[in-house]
């Protein structure tokens, strides 16, 4: 029992450090992803092609003025950008890293707690974010701010139940909240984005309005709020509300790897005859392999669309992602009841 | 009207067809484009590393001439200072004592010659205006200070050395040149 806590203790900082290190890499990739499709070079001053600049900004932040404004709400200005960080490093625990590992004749999974209800949980505490943008754009007494905070919170609800009806076709095939499930189920090359491809792209048009990315980023657009919510926050509390937004851009792209391409599986996984714990090893690298493609994916959006107008953000979540997700549930709980008779059918016509 | 180029278009009100509808075809097509342009050459030019071609006109950093003999041209007749649109040139002049023919040129010379850095707009009208040959803007780069006082420069970082002569003949105009040789 002791050596199962040691290990959930190393495993809860190794991932705890990894997302730290990949939103803060995420950041200079997206400088160099906006600068090449741009035509620039992007930052290359900082160590050997600026790859230390996450760092140099990171030393920024810090060294800022933490200023406070005076008429705001001082408490709960201090707890947005810690709500954010801390909902957005939450999620990190219920995603399968990957399949099993030996170690020391013991046997134990890459994941922190495969937990029975674990979309459900990640869908709870994307909710519980919105709190932070809006309690730090309320507490700011600042009417760009307050616009951004009730942007965001309107957004974020419209978007949940479209993401969540799209998640909810997956669960239906898989049978199982489980990400573990859901991952294991499509071992063998069976992605669920051949089984469900409507459902991927609702959901993914709804993780880039959950994570208040380009061109749903109608929360914090320099251009008409001058930052949304955190138009107040300096120094390392503005630091936590970007840096918790590459987070969830983190673990957005975990959470479509995990429902539609798999995972930790790689196709041939199991032709290959490699011991289970290099399939394991393999595999995690495979998993980050397509993290970081839609990382990229995110960004590549990003300097491609502009910025949706509110109204047409409103009407695209209510009248079409939500009807078209419903749509989609019926056909598949309508497949998954009448399988048989479909397929009697379909084998007495040909 | 005839379009000037070939990318224009005609723009219409008509209703958008499904294809245009739902989006994703112009989402696409955009991203394609996007992509297209990693792969295009950059346009930065790493500054300080690498330098950008300056035209051999470039209205740089002034300097003030002297002649072949090593004596200095300007003779503070104050037009430059005239023409100057923004103010920045001021200039204290003397006369010349026996004994000085080979440091100044005219019996006249400037004693104090400033250039406020931060007022010029490096237009070039004093070089146009000067009646001597003798301040000329080149294709130095101005650096930048920490201090404004620094910016202000005086006769000791604006008159050219001997050793370091800067070459200004293509800023001058064909008869112009030909009429300091005959002078010389």
């Amino acid at each position: 029992m002791s050596t199962l806590l040691i290990i959930k203790i190393g495993l809860i900082i190794v991932i705890f450090s990894i997302t730290l290190v990949v939103a803060m890499y995420s950041t200079y990739m997206e400088r160099k992803v906006a600068a090449v499709m741009q035509d620039r070079i992007g930052p290359d001053r900082a160590g050997p092609w600026g790859i230390l600049q996450p760092l140099a900004d990171g030393g920024k932040m810090f060294f800022k003025e933490d200023f406070i404004p005076n008429k705001s709400e001082k408490w709960l200005f201090i707890l947005g950008p810690g709500i954010a960080m801390f909902t957005a490093c939450m999620t990190g625990a219920v995603i399968p890293w990957g399949g099993t590992l030996s170690l020391f004749g013991e046997t134990f999974t890459l994941q922190i707690a495969d937990i029975d209800i674990g979309i459900l949980y990640i869908m709870g505490f994307v909710s519980i974010g919105v709190y932070g943008i809006m309690i730090g754009g309320w507490a700011s007494n600042n009417k760009y701010s307050l616009y951004g905070a009730v942007r965001a919170s309107s957004q974020m609800i419209s978007y949940e139940l479209a993401m969540g009806l799209a998640i909810l076709a997956v669960v239906m095939t898989t049978g199982s909240l489980s990400l573990k499930d859901i991952v294991e189920s499509q071992s063998g090359g069976q992605w669920n984005v051949f089984y469900q491809p409507l459902a991927f792209l609702l959901f993914i048009v709804c993780a880039f309005a959950e994570c208040n990315r380009a061109p749903f980023d109608l929360a914090e657009c320099e251009t008409e709020l001058i930052g949304g919510y955190h138009t107040e926050y300096s120094s390392m509390k503005l630091g936590f509300y970007l840096f918790a937004e590459y987070i969830n851009m983190f673990i957005s792209a975990a959470v479509i790897s995990v429902l539609f391409f798999g995972g930790y599986n790689f196709p041939f996984m199991n032709d290959l005859g490699l011991s289970a714990n290099a399939i394991t090893l393999i595999g995690v690298g495979v998993f980050f392999a397509k993290i970081t493609f839609f990382i990229f994916f995110f960004m590549w959006v990003r300097w491609t669309i502009p910025r949706f107008r509110y109204d047409q953000l409103m009407h695209l979540g209510w009248k079409k992602l939500i009807p078209l997700a419903i749509i989609n549930l019926m056909i598949t709980g309508a497949w998954l009841t009448f399988k048989d008779d479909f397929m009697a059918i379909f084998n007495t016509m040909f | 009207m005839k379009p000037f180029t070939n990318r224009s278009k005609a723009v219409t009100k008509t209703a958008m067809t499904f294809m245009e509808r739902i989006y994703l075809p112009a989402i696409l097509g955009g991203m394609f484009i996007t992509f297209k342009h990693i792969f295009k050459k950059k346009a930065t030019v790493r500054w300080p590393d690498e330098e950008r071609p300056r035209s051999e006109v470039y209205r740089g950093k002034h300097v003030l001439k002297r002649d072949d003999k090593g004596a200095e041209r300007c003779t503070a007749c104050g037009l430059c200072a005239v023409a100057c649109p923004a103010e920045a040139i001021t200039m204290v002049s003397a006369e010349r004592n026996k004994g000085e023919e080979n440091l100044y040129r005219e019996e006249k010379y400037a004693s104090v010659y400033e250039i406020n850095m931060l007022r010029c707009i490096f237009c070039g009208l004093c070089e146009e205006a000067c009646p001597k040959e003798a301040i000329f803007l080149t294709q130095e780069l101005m650096p930048s200070f920490y201090d404004r006082q620094d910016f202000i420069y005086g006769k000791d970082k604006l008159v050219e050395s001997m050793d370091n002569r800067i070459d200004v003949s293509k800023r001058q105009e064909s008869n112009v040149v030909t009429h300091k040789y005959n002078d010389n």
